[in-house]
């Protein structure tokens, strides 16, 4: 099986990592090597056969909606890499218009 | 007498009738760590105060005559993916080398609650993804049996510490064998609970549907003494089983006359060390003199799970660690923009393997590979989980081998993934299908252990711990 820099890119960005060069190349080959072997599972035939995304069967599983003591905002706030008041901090997310 | 040699139930006894202390104890396990780290690695944290603190506090309470709980005063060591309020739980990766949890997971407060003694927080296969504890971002750690090989992964700092002398017990977390295969190369006992038995809520995700945390301990008694303080029903985990919880000592009865024991022809896989294999059916032909029917059976379908879950944990996993974004907690990597910011921060904050995966599991997600890949994958499990239900109309247990090979030298198969991924084939079955599985030496081979792997239907953990404590108590494994 093989697999294009293109696609490794397109993955690399729907994954939001960035990638140096030798990492392209080397999950190109690296990616190729495990989907050849993953495609063992063609050998099944499945048609009739239903997808388990678990296997232990849960019905719904609910709670009382009822207020319940929650972390602080300073706890939560202890963690993040940038705070301004009670906000986390981030680069722009929209472009200035 | 080395107190850090003692099992926890040993201590627990001698705990109990005052002939030692919880600080004495904690001491000489304090005083062993110090002796071993140089080599062996096995804790990325140590919390050292803490724990003296924690055991003056037990030996205060058991002056004063409390009845006090099994692990009461017992020096355990956590997993390093087990969230710790007020310690930092890294997970052995850059992106979570500074976050200090605000909570505790439920079995660490069950565990705190229960009078245990935290040594600290044990190393990992980054996000506990590997077999090997070599995709540790800060060290691998060293095989306690031979410091020039792997202990497994990827709970292999919770195995080493335990085999070692460092813990008296551990806590680990197994998503295709990360309990199993260290206990395994390590030459202890590994339980993975079915899944649900124990609640996951601050454990960090991997593999949803696949994790399960349980013990890591010196013997099987020692495993039902940590299994029955951290199992249970928690409203914090959705996916935790209400089913009540026994007390799992009283299943420890040392009889396996009439267990109906299955051995699956296709966990003696090709390519698999001779030796290993020949010792494993040893074990099995031990637990049949001890009067268990032992009978031959076929999981057909065992040749797809591998394949099967290297596509569905790592698509879980590439949900799951969607999150280390750079926003919230963890490493930040600057950038002009969010997006800049995103690519930046897990370009920097993942290792090879976590990005190897989270690389995988989008590509199996992504649309026009979806149904392909991933929906096959979910297909060949309910397969795989067909095979189980059916063979555990004929059988209480099957015998499986744990791994291949034992424990391999560092560095052997750090740069070929497939040959990593095949260390887990004969552990990723019972992910893949939910049900427990219990790991017990059963002998050496060219002088390191080997583990008897037990697996049961779903609940069955009292049925794997008396064949495991039946098998343990039949004689010495180091002697097979």
């Amino acid at each position: 099986m093989r697999i294009g820099l293109e696609e490794v890119d397109h993955i690399a960005t729907l994954a939001r990592i960035g990638l140096s060069t030798d990492e392209r190349e080397r999950f190109r080959d690296q990616l190729a090597t495990i989907l050849e072997y993953v495609e063992l599972l063609n050998e099944l035939d499945t048609k009739t056969v239903s997808p388990s995304a678990q296997v232990i069967r849960f019905e719904n599983v609910t709670r009382p909606d009822v207020v319940r003591p929650s972390l602080t905002v300073e706890q939560v706030l202890a963690n993040a890499p940038a705070r301004e008041d009670d906000y986390i901090r981030v680069p722009p997310v929209l472009e200035e218009g | 007498m080395n107190l850090a040699e003692l099992t926890a139930h040993e201590a627990g006894k001698l705990l109990r009738r005052r002939e030692i202390s919880a600080a004495e104890l904690t001491d000489a396990l304090l005083d062993q760590i110090d002796r071993r780290e140089p080599t062996i690695r096995a804790y990325i944290t140590r919390t050292t105060e803490d724990a003296r603190q924690q055991a003056a506090a037990i030996d205060r309470r058991f002056a004063a005559g409390e009845e006090l709980p099994a692990l009461a005063g017992i020096p355990i060591a956590l997993k390093d993916n087990l969230c710790t309020e007020g310690t930092r739980t890294t997970c052995a990766s850059r992106m979570l080398d500074g976050f200090v949890p605000p909570y505790d997971a439920t079995v660490v407060q069950k565990l705190k609650m229960a009078g245990a003694v935290i040594l600290g927080k044990t190393n990992l296969d980054e996000f506990a993804m590997g077999s090997s504890t070599e995709f540790s971002a800060f060290y691998p750690t060293t095989n306690p049996w031979d410091p020039s090989l792997v202990p497994g992964g990827s709970s292999g700092g919770s195995a080493a510490a335990v085999a070692a002398h460092e813990a008296v017990a551990a806590l680990g977390s197994d998503t295709g064998g990360s309990i199993r295969l260290p206990a395994s190369f390590c030459g202890v006992v590994g339980l993975k609970p079915t899944y649900g038995r124990v609640s996951r809520y601050g454990l960090v995700a991997f593999g949803s549907s696949l994790d399960q945390i349980g013990p890591l301990t010196r013997d099987v008694t020692d495993a039902a003494i940590v299994l029955s303080a951290i199992a249970g029903h928690d409203p914090r985990d959705s996916t935790s089983l209400d089913w009540p919880v026994p007390d799992y000592c009283q299943a420890l009865v040392p009889d396996v006359r009439g267990l109906r024991i299955g051995v699956p022809v296709e966990y003696f896989v090709e390519g698999m060390d001779p030796l290993v294999a020949q010792t494993v059916r040893q074990g099995i032909a031990r637990l049949a003199d001890l009067g268990a029917t032992v009978d031959e059976t076929s999981l057909p379908n065992t040749r797809y799970a591998l394949a099967a879950y290297y596509v569905v944990a790592p698509a879980e996993a590439s949900a799951n660690l969607a999150r280390y974004d750079g926003v919230k907690y963890g490493l930040r990597a600057e950038g002009d923009d969010v997006w800049q910011m995103y690519d930046r921060t897990r370009a920097v904050g993942f290792g090879p393997e976590v990005k190897r995966r989270i690389m995988v599991g989008t590509y199996v997600l992504s649309a026009g590979y979806y149904d392909a890949y991933y929906v096959q994958a979910m297909k060949a499990r309910t397969l795989i989980k067909q095979d189980f239900d059916r063979a555990f109309e004929h059988f209480d247990v099957l015998a499986v081998p744990t791994a291949p090979t034992t424990a391999f030298p560092l560095g052997a198969r750090i740069e070929d993934p497939v040959a990593m991924y095949l260390t887990d084939v004969c552990t990723v079955t019972v992910n893949a299908a939910g049900l427990p599985g219990l790991v017990v030496p059963c002998g050496l081979v060219r002088g390191l252990p080997v583990g008897l792997q037990l697996v049961g239907a779903p609940g069955s953990e009292e049925t794997l711990l008396r064949a495991g404590f039946a098998f343990e108590q039949s004689g010495d494994w180091k002697a097979q």
